[in-house]
């Protein structure tokens, strides 16, 4: 079908067409009459991991939020620009949000395992999806990938809710990889976490990696150093009198570590911010 | 979507697909279901009045004016008024609401200052036991007990309290009004005998009945008075009651307030424990031990035998009642939205 | 009389300040401290009072409607005038068969009614207008879902029915089951809700997959509380269902048009009869729907104990 719409973007990342996954420009992102992110190009590349960093109100969940539409839900939200999902503009008038979120998934900030059981909490995306098949396999699939089968192998029909925090976490990890989504959205995946678990799901991601293409935002940046082959920094602009974020830098992570072109990326990443 | 439906296949074992057109169209139905039960609520709502306000109608050309000013009600000669009624439900209503008013007041002020878990705890001191893992947890455990009790009296059906009238209230307060009626039937509200059901029954009963409702809510506001309030009052050196009289109830009056409203409300409408302690006979009288009649009551007692003619006529009742219900609702939520928005201007 | 000295160092004079100490001790003989002490005993003794009604209806119902209650009185048809013995079966019956009519009725609109309210569209302008309404029929005098029962069912069907009753109890629930499912509904917190949506659900996936499973315990709680309600009510029955002597069938088959007696109208028309046999059966009925209703409402109280713990 030709019905798609056709990006118009023009591919980034050295017209490696095929390496991009997500093509992201976000021209103009208001929520009601409060302008919160301008001027924002991320190419998302395949089977990599791609960071969010900056100060807190910049605008990273925001824009990865948007990479799934799941900023539709809030009122007054109005979006100016293109995410393009394997050559698709997901925010055409004839693109059905509820379907995108089907092949990118998320992670949150807060564990948000479901009121159910453990197995039905990892089942849900195949039901919803319609999976057929050996829906067992599949749950212990995503939970051994999940890291987390040994510790609930024996106890799959107790509620989600019984786990510790970290666990909490893994399940919903679990819980959205369980389809094999094409994109894996994480917004502060560890901020709710202790230093152990915190640990645990970054060796997770690096893990995943090899299956999935990972977005993560994180106001951790010895967390991206770790896990990120890309990152992005987006900074605060206050000079319109509001507070609305942009990018500010994004590239391979050494280079945005060891050798920032911009100055706000180096006084971020060096601390030397007021 | 196809195109990258197609792709994720590719990807190997990737299940991920777009919601089926059953889904959607599940979807988009479920949504007009929800208006259209929405809708039907406000519906229901408007043919509720329209139901009974189109019964009433022949009555309302009919007798007009005449309707609420006359004081009889008789099938055979036509002649229909609504007076006795109306005054009844005011007077029991306004004398339930005085006695539930007290006494709700009075159980919230006895829970929110805690006397009873007090009073357990030194009980529980004379025998030194007042830490014990068991005994220690009982001021709290009674405390919560009382609150239930209280709210078990909301939950027993009406017409159990008007059984429960007739053969317990009724009896118990004929000598005492008797006497009264003897020493003082010079002043107007005990002018009268009761020789059975009356007024002063029917109020004491509908007075149980809605004391639940204020003493929960008029609860709720004394809790919700800051403990800074009280603390400043203490500091002063203000005794107890001169804080509860002087801060506290000041501080909740607009919560027990609300709460008085909408006990007036309810007691208007309760039907079957006035229906039968009351007497049903159209008198106006001052006198507490009168029989007396109300709107409600009124229903209850003609409607199932009602001839046609007489329908319209106890539909124009019911559209009264409705009236005065409504009237004393609107009224509350106005006064209490007044007195809200004064205090939030106080504060700033 | 023991004198102590307070020094008060910022007495203007520089002196300290003499303070005769037995001020300080406890006495009711002040008036202040005394008229305390009177409004606390006075307070205390009111909120016993408040609790003799309670205690007076139970040990009535325990002690007069224990008397008679046996298995002929919950299983056989109500007695005629000057006849002993009878019981009050078909008003159990009928009252269980009404409610269930209300709860059929009221719980389907109510739910589906609440997710509008708290899912669908909660800030819109209908929203707003439906939770007044509902606010509106909570404060409706019970009698007039039977005003209006009889003038939308009685006068079209011909005739008093259980149907009719069963209508009329259901105008009493709805509002109740409505506003405490959107209570409930809202509580769910929104990360729930987000994961759903997230994982690209519908919805109405999200609603019945996620949203009312989690809610469910408070939504089962507002019905129980209707359900107890409506069980106790007898204005909105005594000219929709009225009353009958017989069982609710004929030829064997349930029949809801016909007139149907319920527990709360046979206490009703038995109280006020002179026969002593009445009387007795009416105060074995008060035991039984109050036995029924309690249950079903402490029960209601359970659930929503347990959840909020």
């Amino acid at each position: 079908m030709s019905l798609a719409p056709q990006c118009s973007l023009n591919s980034v990342s050295n017209g490696d067409k095929d390496g991009v996954v997500i093509d992201c420009d976000v021209r103009e992102l208001y929520y009601g009459k409060f302008k919160a992110v301008r001027d924002t190009r991320i190419a998302i590349e395949r089977g990599k991991i791609t960071a969010f960093i900056g100060p807190s109100g910049c605008g990273k969940s925001t824009v990865l939020r948007c990479l799934n539409r799941m900023n539709d839900l809030v009122r007054g939200f109005r979006f100016e620009g293109q995410v393009c999902f394997q050559g698709t503009d997901i925010y055409h008038n004839s693109i059905d949000p509820v379907a995108v979120r089907r092949y990118i998934g998320m992670v949150f900030q807060q564990p948000n395992p479901f009121a159910m059981s453990i197995f039905r909490n990892v089942a849900f995306g195949l039901k919803l999806n319609g999976y057929k098949g050996d829906k067992a396999e599949r749950v212990e699939n995503a939970l051994r990938r999940a890291a987390l089968w040994d510790e609930v192998k024996d106890k799959l029909h107790d509620s989600g809710l019984s786990l510790s925090g970290g666990q909490q976490q893994r399940l919903c990890i679990a819980r959205a990889i369980a389809t094999q989504p094409q994109v894996l959205l994480m917004d502060e995946p560890c901020s709710a976490l202790d230093p152990i678990a915190t640990r645990r799901i970054e060796d997770l991601m690096l893990e995943l990696k090899q299956n999935f293409t990972i977005v993560i935002v994180t106001h951790n940046l010895q967390q991206a150093q770790r896990v990120a082959d890309k990152t992005g920094f987006l900074y605060v602009d206050t000079t319109q009198g509001g507070r609305t974020g942009y990018l500010v830098e994004y590239g391979e992570t050494r280079q945005i570590f060891e050798d920032p072109v911009e100055k706000y990326t180096q006084d971020y990443i060096s601390g030397r911010f007021s | 979507m196809a195109e990258t439906g197609t792709n994720a296949t590719s990807k190997g074992d990737s299940i991920t697909r777009a919601p089926t057109a059953f889904e959607k169209h599940g979807n988009t139905a479920f949504r007009l279901a929800s208006y259209l039960f929405a809708w039907m609520t406000v519906l229901l709502v408007l043919y509720i009045a329209y139901t009974i306000a189109r019964q009433a109608v022949p009555a309302m050309s009919k007798y007009g004016w005449g309707f609420v000013t006359g004081t009889k009600w008789d099938p055979n000669t036509k002649e229909f008024g609504v007076l006795p009624e109306i005054w009844g439900t005011l007077y029991s209503s306004l004398l339930a609401l005085v006695l539930g008013t007290l006494f709700g007041v009075a159980v919230a002020v006895y829970l929110s200052e805690h006397y009873l878990g007090f009073l357990v705890f030194s009980v529980l001191k004379l025998f030194g036991v007042q830490f014990h893992p068991f005994w220690g947890k009982l001021p709290d455990r009674l405390e919560v007990l009382l609150k239930n009790l209280i709210e078990l009296l909301a939950a027993i059906p009406s017409v159990v309290y008007g059984l429960w009238g007739i053969y317990f209230i009724i009896p118990l307060i004929r000598p005492l009004c008797q006497w009264f009626q003897v020493k003082l039937g010079w002043i107007p509200i005990f002018s009268t005998t009761l020789s059975g059901p009356g007024m002063l029954p029917a109020g004491i009963v509908l007075s149980v009945m809605i004391m639940p409702t204020i003493a929960a809510i008029s609860l709720n506001s004394l809790l919700a008075v800051p403990p800074k309030l009280r603390q400043a009052a203490y500091g002063l050196g203000a005794t107890r009651w001169e804080t509860i009289l002087g801060v506290i109830l000041p501080t909740a009056s607009k919560g027990i307030f609300g709460a008085v409203i909408l006990a007036f409300g309810r007691a208007l409408g309760e039907t079957m424990a006035l229906a039968m302690l009351i007497g049903n006979s159209n008198v106006i009288s001052w006198s507490l031990f009168s029989p007396g009649n109300t709107l409600a009551a009124l229903l209850a007692n003609n409607f199932a035998e009602a001839g046609p003619g007489e329908i319209g006529v106890l539909m124009f009742a019911a559209l009264i009642l409705l009236g005065i219900t409504l009237l004393v609702n609107v009224v509350g939520a106005f006064i209490l939205d007044k007195a809200s928005s004064g205090r939030e201007g106080a504060k700033r | 009389m023991n004198e102590t000295v307070f020094s008060a160092p910022v007495s203007p004079v520089g002196e300290p300040v003499r303070i005769d100490i037995s001020q300080l001790e406890k006495s009711l003989r002040r008036p202040r401290s005394a008229f305390s002490f009177v409004l606390s005993v006075l307070v205390g003794l009111m909120t016993i009072t408040a609790l003799v009604p309670l205690f007076s209806v139970i040990f009535m119902l325990l002690v007069r409607g224990g008397k008679k209650l046996s298995m002929s009185a919950l299983t056989e048809l109500p007695p005629s005038a000057f006849e002993l013995g009878g019981g009050f079966g078909n008003a159990i019956a009928g009252t269980v068969i009404m409610v269930g009519i209300a709860a059929l009725i009221s719980v389907p609109v109510g739910i589906i009614a609440a997710v509008f309210l708290a899912e669908v569209a909660p800030e819109s302008r209908l929203a707003k207008v439906v939770r007044m309404c509902a606010k509106l029929m909570t404060d409706f005098p019970s009698i007039l879902a039977g005003v209006f029962a009889y003038g939308a069912v009685v006068l079209i069907t011909g005739g008093f029915s259980a149907a009719a009753g069963g209508i009329a109890l259901s105008i009493l629930m709805l509002p109740t089951v409505m506003l405490t499912a959107e209570e409930a509904i809202r509580m769910v917190p929104s990360k729930i809700r987000e994961a759903a949506l997230g994982m690209g659900a519908t919805q109405v996936q999200t609603v019945w997959m996620v949203l009312l499973p989690t809610a469910f315990p408070g939504i089962l709680t507002g019905i129980m509380l209707a359900v107890a309600r409506a069980a106790g009510e007898t204005a909105p029955l005594l000219f929709t269902a009225l009353f009958s002597n017989y069982w609710l069938a004929s030829d064997g088959k349930i029949d809801l048009m016909q007139p149907t007696a319920s527990l709360a109208v046979l206490i009703y028309n038995f109280s006020a009869m002179p026969f002593e046999n009445q009387v007795e059966l009416a105060w074995a009925a008060a035991l039984v729907l109050v036995l029924m209703v309690l249950t079903v409402n402490l029960t209601g109280q359970a659930l929503s104990r347990n959840r909020t713990e």
